[in-house]
């Protein structure tokens, strides 16, 4: 069975004034229908650019090169007419900030009525009684009446609810949550997670969600992939990369979670600072700031490799040595 | 809406007084008077004339006489240079010409400004962008003393197309050229305001969002960019458009067309000092009226703005 979404060594470069600057390099990962996957790493590894690639929706200075499979339809080839088929009719996006996200000047009614109009061929009416049974089903109360509001009129939390509801309108097989959380607070975030687990279970929408907060991760995703570098460093089942971490990145990520079952002074952090993607090193993109960096992998890239378990991963160092360091810490 | 409207209007009263002394005081402040000349005219002559137009009158009295004649009477004074003529008659003479060339100059400018802009912001770095830009800079550097007689030069001269001076109650011919000279530069200011801000706005996350939902680029830039896109041009295009109906000095001199443009120099050189507060309040009043009108277009736009 060809999974939903296939992407393949997928290579995204900005050309700027200082050169090219290379921001994924290499991706490569399936989806199943219904599937979700948690694309994790700092900023500047690559996540966000890499969902805007499947997309099309790249900075003007943006090239992708590999391919984006949609249902065995390579995205990345097609004219922008026929991705703007396949854009909000099978795959989704919502945003990290809903403040900007949303058209500050048009009412959310015409927001999200264009999107049933264009691909539906819905008539306007029609259209915007289901934006507002859309909104009521995210629970927006008072849909009927809000539906006219413009999105200034809502608190940041239902302006997130509102970009689901207009991610949702046609039904897509896919939704690209980008940092879907960040900007909200904390209780808020909770219920927009649970919103999106709702939608999973309900509608069975594959979701990719990308973000830096492993703790979001953690109840949610099926499987975790963890970037560096524009480069996978890890990926497999989440159950499996949170109990037992065989990347030194992975376990640095995981290591940084503070907990509040322990009495730490401290935030543990890894040392260092990302790289510097106009100039990345040929090797291992971890090796200036990873404890484990054997010599030669400053020059020599470890290649991603199967593990016997199901996940993959890219570091020489044997798995054990990694597990006894993260029981040693604990 | 309309209180605030209203209260905008209210304000506006106190404005102008204030502008009324100002003028007054920098009018007085200048040497020289209406009434000199090179060959003085003996006193006894002297203190007739200005006692007949009230100068010999404290300025503080002649200012509040001023303002008087206005609010009883709407009279602004006679002109003191031209003889017989009162200050209202002058601008009603000149106005109808420098209110006709200024409006086709507005709606040339404008249409052809924001199409430029927004054809270059939408093919940002192509030669369409280069072509609008490079036209746009020509024309903003291209002062209307200088293009007014290249025009001349080449439509009415070499070509022999459209006369080179003259109104005769506007007909279409006479039009054509000060409506170029004038419109030239604003065209060129309103292109480059709306590239750059059209290119801001198409850079925006709500932007990114629109493609997303799989909208054709013709709906994103109409519908979703422009609006955003036109508030700066908005705020250029108020005072603009006040500058462009009141007319120019050098349309009104270098094509003869009797506008009150020339008025703003020569009565300011002629020390005729009633057409001096004449076309200044005229411009002052018509400058708050469509700050206004902005401010009104602005929470049209806006939903945000609420007054």
């Amino acid at each position: 069975m060809t999974p939903l979404l296939e992407v393949e060594d997928l290579r995204v470069t900005f050309e700027t004034g200082d050169g090219p600057v290379h921001a994924v390099n290499g991706v490569s990962f399936a989806l199943a229908e219904g599937e979700t996957l948690a694309i994790v790493g700092e900023s500047g590894s690559g996540k966000s650019q890499t969902a805007f690639a499947a997309m099309g929706l790249l900075a003007r200075n943006g090239r992708a090169t590999g391919a984006v499979r949609y249902r065995g339809r390579d995205l990345l080839g097609l004219s922008p007419r026929e991705l703007n088929r396949v854009r909000a009719s099978e795959i989704s996006m919502i945003f990290q900030d809903p403040m900007t996200s949303l058209n500050p000047y048009l009412r959310v009614s015409e927001q999200m009525a264009e999107v049933l109009m264009l691909h539906k061929g819905m008539g306007r009416r029609a259209a915007v009684a289901e934006a507002a049974r859309m909104l009521d089903l995210v629970r927006i109360p008072d849909a009927k009446a809000r539906v006219h509001d413009y999105p200034h009129q809502f608190s940041g939390g239902m302006r997130q609810r509102i970009m689901v509801a207009m991610a949702l309108l046609c039904g897509p097989k896919l939704l690209i949550a980008d940092e879907p959380t960040t900007a909200l607070d904390v209780t808020v975030q909770a219920q927009i997670m649970a919103l999106l687990g709702e939608i999973r279970r309900e509608l069975g929408t594959a979701i990719i969600l990308i973000t830096h907060d492993l703790g979001v991760v953690a109840g949610f995703c099926d499987r975790t992939l963890v970037l560096y570098g524009g480069q996978i460093m890890e990926e497999g089942p989440t159950d499996l990369i949170f109990a037992r971490p065989t990347h030194p990145y992975t376990l640095g990520l995981l290591s940084a979670v503070p907990r509040i079952d322990r009495e730490e002074e401290t935030l543990l952090t890894i040392a260092g600072e990302p790289p510097d993607m106009s100039r990345l090193p040929p090797g291992c993109p971890f090796f200036p700031r990873c404890a484990f960096a054997r010599p030669e992998n400053e020059t020599l890239r470890p290649p991603l490799v199967r593990l016997t378990d199901g996940r993959r991963r890219a570091c020489n160092r044997p798995v054990e040595e990694i597990l006894l360091a993260r029981e040693a810490a604990q | 809406m309309l209180s605030f409207i209203l209260r905008r209007l209210l304000v506006a009263i106190p404005t102008i007084l204030i502008l009324i002394v100002i003028s007054f005081v920098l009018m007085f402040a200048a040497p020289g008077g209406p009434f000199n000349s090179d060959r003085p005219l003996p006193p006894a002559v002297m203190a007739n004339i200005e006692a007949r137009y009230g100068l010999d009158q404290p300025y503080v009295v002649q200012m509040f006489t001023y303002v008087k004649n206005i609010v009883l009477h709407f009279d602004f004074g006679p002109s003191f240079r031209y003889r017989d003529q009162t200050v209202s008659g002058l601008i009603a003479q000149g106005f109808p010409v420098t209110l006709t060339y200024g409006l086709w100059a507005f709606v040339v400018a404008t249409s052809l400004g924001l199409a430029l802009g927004i054809a270059a912001a939408i093919r940002h770095n192509s030669w369409l962008d280069y072509l609008a830009t490079g036209t746009a800079i020509g024309a903003s550097v291209l002062p209307n003393f200088v293009l007014a007689p290249i025009l001349v030069l080449v439509f009415t001269l070499w070509l022999g197309w459209l006369p080179g001076g003259g109104w005769y109650g506007g007909q279409w011919q006479y039009v054509v050229l000060p409506v170029v000279a004038l419109a030239t530069s604003y065209l060129a200011a309103i292109a480059r305001i709306m590239r750059s801000s059209m290119i801001e706005v198409m850079n925006s996350p709500f932007i990114r969002t629109a493609r997303a939902k799989g909208l054709p680029m013709r709906r994103i830039v109409w519908r979703h960019a422009l609006k955003p896109a036109l508030l700066p041009v908005l705020s250029y295009m108020g005072p603009a458009f006040v500058a462009m109906i009141t007319g120019s000095v050098v349309i009104d001199v270098y094509f003869s067309t009797g506008g009150i443009g020339q008025y703003f120099v020569n009565s300011a050189l002629n020390r005729d000092y009633p057409v001096i507060m004449g076309v200044t309040i005229l411009v002052g009043a018509l400058t708050i009226l469509f700050n206004l009108v902005v401010d009104v277009l602005y929470a049209w736009i806006d939903p945000k703005i609420r007054y």
